[in-house]
């Protein structure tokens, strides 16, 4: 048994709405609203959801830019949740981010050099071969030239921003990264080239990954578990295999049927199974009572209304397979009952 | 060409767009020709600066503002040439017979503007004697058919009030109030969620159905290509480099950049792959191609039979398949067979 190098309980993040001129506080979007994950050594854990669904402030809350409203974030036995500014900087060594967007994440009036040796600057890391031949290493690890070392970020396409993204993440030789959207930017065959990058650092570096994504093809590609967020929770988590074999979740059901198949022939088919779900998320900021799905869900029934489902081992599933749904989808109903759904918000 | 087919709806012929900048001239789309008939949808697939919303943007005439744009070749939209046109003429053409979707919606439409105003200026502007009432009315028809719930209450809101997902219903809504004859969807889907995606989706092609359109899909994603088009276009530096129709392309793809695309998608519908193969490099610059074919960079075959594809531009032949590569058709068969096919 792995250990886990991530133990996250309870997490919550409400981001107040204050109104006047007070700031009185009227409400709160609650983005994270209660997830319970480990991440364990050595393996990607994917973080699937639609846009809204806290998957990125969930990142953000692991590497704890953000400090959570309530919940607890353990790393390595040591409990993160509250820790300050000043607390935190030893433990940036070891989590380190990759964003998404490769043009604002990137210093413009910084060279290439500066940008991937600020952590090693701010952290105090000795470089016995100085600090440039240190930078150049690092950008052949990352499939630049060392030349690029004075270089600015503009002079660089996407995929190549990204990469000096990632160099600067691997500074430090971190134990886990949060990879928040880091190929939704870049055009496909950058995308794939980006991919094969990481997996390659990963078994080289012993990495372990959070990779969050709204693309399910590219989430299946790179996880070894896959955890489906939907209104600031998790409604289903699995081993990829599982999860993408037998989905249990209706959310997660109505996802996958939602990705188009690069394959004409089975076109009518894909249509035919597609679940399609009708209306929009609802708000975060008053989410629906007991299963947040519900009001999009075909399967919905009263209960589901008024008692929230438990993210727990359904029918016979596998440990390590939690559906958090009062009705989880069987088998053969998952091709016979995909019908679209009629409820509307 | 034979005279049995009918007539495509939209023909365009050697078309060439440039823009002179103060780094050069850039060659946004060299030479690319391909017809679309009623009621077909040609997918056009390629990464980003391969040209192929430039096309669509100069079918519908919108470079002709741009002082620096060169146009040239031939666009027919039934029976009317488009490249030599006046102004009045393509503008009477533009969100009449043929109207566009955009990727984002919240930047095409108008902030200012409730939705349903906008709804009816497009419409009295091709219908002018129709009162405001008429018009009204078939603006909120037009909302409830896109699927809009309380269109007659939502015609009054502002595009800002509306969700991403309705955004782009408002806006298809708008496209086709004139019941046009030719669409063009450029990234409609790009900036939604897949659950959304999947509704916009299934309701262009409903619509499609209903209106019988002609419609141009513009985007990068293969899967998206693979669920709508009936006839799919690959572009690459400006250039189509692989032509044909959509199941054909996909089960038997011609050219190592199409290669390459779909080697670097990981699939739902296949078991789950150790790597990715993509294609090497990054895109070329348009200012600066490379000499011969434009993939040559890039391409792992380039070289194979001697320097042409380093000196000789490819030209696209074939038929109903057609792939602009320099490599013979046994040649190309055999390596897609034997190297490529078991890696997708």
């Amino acid at each position: 048994m792995s250990e886990n190098l991530l133990e996250v309980t309870g997490l919550q993040k409400h981001f107040p709405i204050t109104k006047g001129l007070f700031k009185r506080q009227v409400g709160a979007v609650r983005a994270v609203d209660g997830i319970d994950l480990t991440v364990q050594a050595g393996e990607t854990l994917g973080l699937v959801g639609e846009s809204g669904c806290g998957k990125s402030t969930a990142g953000r809350l692991f590497t704890r830019i953000l400090e959570p409203t309530a919940g607890k974030i353990v790393f390595e036995g040591q409990d993160i949740s509250h820790k300050s500014v000043t607390q935190m900087r030893p433990l940036r060594r070891d989590v380190q981010m990759i964003f998404q967007d490769p043009y604002s994440s990137l210093n413009p009036r910084h060279t290439i050099g500066t940008i991937i040796s600020a952590p090693l600057q701010i952290q105090n890391i000795p470089t016995p071969q100085g600090l440039k031949t240190a930078v150049q290493e690092l950008l052949e690890l990352v499939g630049l030239s060392p030349e690029h070392y004075n270089r600015y970020p503009h002079e660089f396409s996407g995929g190549q921003r990204q990469r000096i993204g990632i160099a600067r993440a691997l500074a430090l030789r971190p134990k886990l990264i949060i990879a928040d959207e880091p190929v939704s930017a870049l055009d496909v065959s950058i995308q794939a080239q980006v991919v094969n990058l990481l997996e390659d650092l990963q078994s080289e570096f012993d990495l372990t990954y959070v990779f969050i994504a709204h693309d399910l093809s590219v989430v299946r590609h790179i996880s070894d578990r896959v955890a489906v967020m939907y209104l600031g929770k998790v409604m289903e988590i699995a081993h990829r295999d599982d999860l993408y074999k037998n989905p249990r979740h209706p959310y997660t059901v109505a996802l996958m049927s939602a990705v188009p198949v690069p394959d004409p022939v089975r076109r009518d088919r894909a249509q035919r199974d597609r679940v399609l779900l009708t209306g929009d998320v609802p708000s975060p900021i008053n989410p629906p009572s007991g299963c947040r799905f519900r009001t999009r869900c075909w399967k919905a029934q009263d209960i589901c209304a008024v008692e929230e489902p438990p993210l727990v081992r359904r029918l016979d599933d596998p440990d390590g397979h939690l559906t958090a749904c009062h009705f989880p989808v069987v088998e053969d109903e998952a091709v016979a009952g995909r019908k679209p759904a009629t409820i509307n918000v | 060409m034979s005279s049995v087919t009918p007539r495509p709806y939209l023909e365009v012929k050697d078309l060439t767009v440039r823009f002179e900048t103060d780094d050069g001239v850039v060659q946004a789309v060299s030479g690319s020709s391909f017809s679309l008939e009623a009621g077909k949808t040609l997918g056009i697939v390629g990464e980003s600066g391969s040209g192929k919303s430039v096309t669509s943007l100069a079918v519908l005439g919108l470079h002709r503002t741009r002082s620096n744009a060169k146009v040239t070749g031939q666009i027919w939209l039934d029976d009317q040439e488009l490249v030599t046109a006046s102004n009045e003429e393509v503008r009477a053409l533009r969100g009449g017979k043929m109207s566009m979707i955009f990727q984002d919606p919240l930047s095409a439409m108008h902030p200012y503007f409730t939705v349903g105003a906008q709804i009816v200026e497009a419409y009295r502007i091709h219908h002018p004697g129709v009162n405001k009432k008429v018009a009204r009315e078939r603006a909120i028809d037009m909302l409830a058919r896109v699927g809009i719930p309380q269109p007659s209450r939502r015609f009054n809101d502002y595009a800002h009030q509306f969700s991403g997902g309705m955004r782009q219903r408002a806006m298809i809504a708008m496209a086709l109030v004139n019941d046009p004859k030719l669409l063009i969807a450029d990234e409609p889907t790009t900036a939604l969620d897949v659950t959304v995606q999947a509704q916009i989706l299934d309701l262009i092609r409903d619509l499609q159905a209903e209106f019988g359109s002609a419609v141009i899909m513009i985007t990068h994603d293969l899967g998206v290509v693979a669920e709508l088009a009936d006839d799919v276009l690959v572009m690459y530096g400006g250039k189509v480099i692989e032509q044909g129709p959509a199941i054909d392309l996909f089960q038997r793809p011609q050219h190592p950049y199409t290669w390459g695309l779909l080697g670097s998608m990981p699939r739902m519908d296949r078991e789950v792959r150790d790597r990715l193969t993509p294609v090497k490099g990054s895109p070329p610059s348009l200012i600066n191609l490379p000499s011969g074919c434009a993939f040559h960079p890039r391409c792992p075959y380039a070289g194979r039979n001697g320097d042409r594809s380093f000196t000789d531009i490819p030209v696209l032949t074939g038929g109903a398949h057609s792939v602009a590569c320099h490599m013979s058709a046994e040649e190309r068969t055999k390596i897609f067979q034997e190297e490529v096919a078991p890696n997708l």
